[in-house]
């Protein structure tokens, strides 16, 4: 604000005094300026102080050897080194971004009907057919893995159902502590969330297209084909990137239901942070993740924008 | 006649297997925090409230509780605070840097929770060498509650004309007390949403909150930690059956207030 006055009384020279009009509009924008200022100020703290200096302190403690001593404080790419040469790294990451990419299909085969039916075919109890859905959604994930660990488990309510209704005569080992029970789960998990950002694409696309391609004769089936669905692809690709990305991630569901064969990279991210206290090799193992996460949101930005990633 | 054909579709068998598929295990906990029995298999051994009973006496579990419970009010509170400012500059005001700010504050969402946690835990432990705490807690769940908050107000602010604040400052008001008298109170159901989204996340927040606790506990890290105590789980599934309910309660609410008053334009509101 006092930067606005002193401007204003700021002593010009007879060729540079703005005219009255110009004085008028620099004021109002020094003004907004000074409102902006204001109103981004504490989220801009906030990201800076939790979000990004946090993440430059990653970086920077990847390019040492040890944590804390201040021997270990000399800058080297040895962690670089061991990640690109231990082949069990790479494995894990690789399964990872496999098993993600798994799970983010299914969820989103699997949500689309879902998505559509809601769309097109609710009418007016989409609202309350939308609530329904969310309500999953937002129930605890914490929760919700244990439900399906206590569903799995070999002493559990899916083998103790399956012995007292007959069908099965002894426990079946192979339900949990597998990548198929982390997959499972996820995807159970997932599904509520990959259906709404295509039921709005899906909201937005005119009926008159489909109704037009009807008239001229096309299927209801060559309609979906040529019409609905390439028009639905930015969901289904915001879709795909809201379940792929997390579950790159995830240590929780593996470390529940996975058992040794279902580990992802997150978990050997945790373990080196809870467990072997390399916490320089932690930093570049999610460093890496971070990478491969954000590739493909950046190689789909020309399809989807940000922004509009972000109202899905 | 139409009508009545339409309700077994193809479509709507799917749609209702789907839900029933996604609340049967969300049910099948509430149903086994029912069950008179340590373990939690069929077939059912009858109904009890013994384990709400022992809920009520478990101290720590309720300590942990009462602990999510602070630690989601006021982050939520900051978070919805912060983000309806910054949802405003952003759709009301331009500025230069609007692009790299937006951007910047989308970045929470689509980083995986345990790179956020691990970062956090450096800053906190190697960078500066403070004692975890709730109060740090706190302060990184506003983080993660950012983007949500800015989106949900955003959208709000985008359902209503700037004609409103103009004719308010045409009347002489000036740009805060505008800000004050008409656009808060017209965000006021989103800023409710806001907050209560904000809310169901930081109180089941796990992944990142466990890296960066000390000896106080959330609820999410306190019942993750029960799982080693097979006789405990009746009881955490109590705790959670007791979640499960006030969340679905507050969700609920957070999605009619969404849709106060949009119900023409409630399509861009929806997601």
């Amino acid at each position: 604000m006092s930067a606005e006055a002193d401007v204003v009384r700021r002593p010009s020279g007879p060729d540079s005094e703005p005219t009255p009009r110009k004085r008028v509009r620099l004021n109002e924008q020094l003004r907004t300026t000074g409102q902006v200022g204001v109103m981004i100020a504490p989220t801009t703290l906030w990201l800076f102080f939790l979000l990004v200096l946090p993440l430059i302190m990653m970086t920077l403690l990847s390019f040492r050897s040890g944590s804390f001593t201040a021997e270990d404080s000399a800058f080297t790419l040895s962690n670089y080194q061991r990640f690109l040469q231990d082949a069990s790294f790479q494995r894990l990451m690789l399964r990872s971004l496999w098993v993600a990419l798994l799970v983010a299909l299914y969820s989103v085969v699997l949500a689309y009907p879902l998505a559509y039916y809601l769309a097109f075919r609710a009418k007016r109890r989409q609202n309350l057919l939308l609530t329904l859905l969310i309500i999953p959604a937002w129930t605890s994930f914490l929760l919700r893995v244990l439900a399906w660990r206590i569903i799995l488990g070999s002493d559990g309510m899916l083998n103790s159902l399956l012995l007292l209704l007959g069908l099965t005569q002894e426990t079946l080992p192979i339900l949990l502590y597998s990548p198929t029970a982390v997959i499972v789960t996820l995807v159970y998990i997932w599904i509520p969330f990959a259906a709404l950002p295509i039921y709005v694409n899906l909201q937005r696309i005119d009926l008159g297209l489909l109704e037009g391609a009807a008239d001229l004769g096309a299927t209801p089936i060559q309609a979906f084909m040529r019409i609905t669905l390439p028009l639905s692809m930015p969901g289904i690709i915001a879709a795909l990137l809201f379940v792929f990305i997390p579950t790159v991630g995830e240590y929780v569901t593996p470390a529940l239901v996975g058992g040794p064969s279902g580990q992802l990279i997150g978990n050997i991210i945790w373990d080196q942070f809870a467990r072997a206290l390399n916490w320089p090799m932690g930093s570049v193992l999610s460093l890496m993740m971070l990478v491969l996460v954000l590739l493909p949101l950046l190689l789909t930005s020309r399809l989807v924008r940000l922004s509009g990633l972000l109202e899905g | 006649m139409q009508e009545k054909q339409r309700l077994l579709t193809p479509g709507a068998i799917y749609f209702w297997a789907t839900v029933l598929f996604l609340y049967l295990p969300i049910l099948l906990l509430v149903l086994f925090s029912l069950n008179d029995s340590v373990l939690l298999a069929f077939p059912l051994k009858g109904l009890t409230l013994h384990w709400y009973q022992e809920l009520l006496e478990a101290g720590e579990m309720l300590q942990a509780a009462q602990n999510s419970l602070v630690v989601g009010v006021i982050s939520s509170l900051i978070a919805t605070a912060i983000g309806t400012m910054a949802a405003i500059a952003v759709t009301r005001l331009n500025f230069p840097g609007r692009d790299v700010f937006l951007s910047i504050a989308a970045v929470p969402m689509i980083t995986p929770s345990i790179v956020l946690g691990v970062a956090l835990l450096i800053l906190f432990r190697q960078t500066i060498n403070l004692p975890l705490s709730l109060g740090l807690i706190t302060l990184s769940h506003v983080v993660i509650s950012i983007p949500t908050t800015m989106l949900i107000v955003m959208a709000r602010l985008a359902g209503f004309s700037k004609n409103l604040e103009e004719a308010a400052m045409d009347l002489g008001a000036n740009y805060w007390v505008t800000l004050w008298r008409v656009i808060l109170p017209l965000s006021l159901p989103a800023l409710i949403a806001a907050f209560l989204t904000a809310f169901t996340a930081s109180f089941d927040e796990y992944a990142m909150t466990t890296l960066i606790t000390g000896t106080d506990v959330t609820l999410p890290v306190y019942l993750y930690s029960l799982l080693r105590f097979p006789r405990r789980l009746p009881v955490a599934l109590s705790m959670g059956s007791v979640i499960i309910v006030a969340s679905a309660i507050l969700i609920v609410v957070a999605e009619w207030l969404r849709r106060v008053d949009f119900r023409g334009g409630a399509k861009e509101e929806t997601a």
